[in-house]
């Protein structure tokens, strides 16, 4: 009778332990410092790893509450935003229009590349034209009269 | 023109924009002094509009709800010392002033919900509590810092105004006076 009691407590700690393990794994490995950078300290203006503010140590608080929860990294950024609004972020989700503050960028950098090429190659193009890499003689304003007269009289004095 | 002085002129011009951007970021990140400016002049201003949802979530409630009494509205927040040091006179003013048609009005903002609950429940707050949780409202009164109350008369108008945490002589001073007025 005793045996079977022992094997039946033996088979619920193991049952139990397998549980407990099977939770752990499945639970979502976020970590503080993780979070600490991608989020702010609304009031500090900071992020909320440079924050020491009181504010910081209850943002600190909430978010180590939801880590010990599984909370995932996502989920508690989620939770941060709906408790401290949106600004509580310091990267905008990349969802809906604030893949807006990711794309726009991306394309000015896209456009004044293209730009800067295209620049490039007319730039080289007009020197193939011209077959010098000096300025045109047509691009030169032409000399007043007055400066011309005044130019030849000094050479001519030169030559004396 | 030419080329060069067409490149100059676009470079002076995103400058000339990139300065006047600064200058916008710098004015507008000024706290709003018209409140205090009008109080310092004697006038009351009309309170601006505030509606926010309640703490616990199962509503809103808005300054126009309070129409016809006097109000003393609070901004705070349950990791700012200053604000658990006035709470408990908060509280006993709103104790003393509800039956003759006056409130406090908290505005808790930029809080976690638990630990603003867990503030009420410690301090035994029996006063409304509205949540502004991004503190978008305070720029209407200018609150810059917590605690910062506002205390309004009977018709909605600023009557008074006091940045930082409240005392025993503030309120004695400003709210009994108001009290007596009409709406």
């Amino acid at each position: 009778m005793s045996r079977l009691l022992a094997t039946g407590l033996a088979s619920a700690i193991i049952a139990s332990l397998v549980v407990a393990t099977a939770a752990w794994a499945s639970c979502p490995k976020a970590t503080l410092a993780d979070i600490e950078d991608e989020v702010m300290c609304p009031v500090c203006g900071v992020p909320l790893g440079l924050a020491e503010a009181p504010q910081a140590e209850r943002e600190r608080a909430f978010i180590r509450g939801m880590i010990d929860r599984c909370r995932s990294k996502q989920e508690i950024k989620r939770a941060l935003a709906a408790e401290l609004g949106p600004s509580v972020l310091a990267l905008p989700e990349d969802e809906g229009f604030n893949v807006a503050a990711y794309l726009v960028p991306a394309l000015a950098i896209l456009a004044a590349s293209l730009g800067l090429a295209l620049g490039l190659v007319t730039r080289q193009r007009e020197r193939r034209r011209s077959g010098s890499d000096h300025p045109a003689l047509g691009d030169t304003p032409p000399l007043d009269p007055a400066d011309l007269a005044r130019v030849d009289a000094e050479l001519e004095s030169r030559k004396r | 023109m030419s080329r060069r002085a067409s490149a100059a002129l676009a470079v002076i011009a995103l400058l000339a924009a990139l300065l006047a951007l600064l200058g916008y970021g710098v004015m507008s990140n000024q706290p709003d002094r018209a409140v205090d400016d009008a109080l310092a002049a004697g006038e009351r201003q009309p309170a601006p509009s505030l509606t926010l949802p309640t703490l616990r979530g199962d509503g809103s409630g808005s300054l126009s709800d309070y129409h016809g009494e006097v109000v003393v509205l609070n901004y705070w927040a349950s990791w700012c010392e200053p604000c658990r040091e006035e709470s408990p006179l908060l509280q006993r003013w709103h104790r003393r002033i509800a039956p003759r048609g006056g409130t406090v009005l908290g505005i808790d903002t930029r809080d976690v919900t638990s630990d603003a609950e867990a503030f009420i429940r410690e301090f035994g707050l029996t006063y409304p509590v509205l949540r502004d949780r991004d503190g978008r409202t305070q720029s209407k009164f200018g609150v810059v810092g917590y605690p910062e109350t506002i205390v309004l008369d009977r018709r909605g108008r600023i009557a008074a105004l006091r940045r930082g945490p409240v005392d025993e002589e503030f309120l004695r001073r400003t709210v009994p006076p108001l009290l007596e007025e009409r709406s």
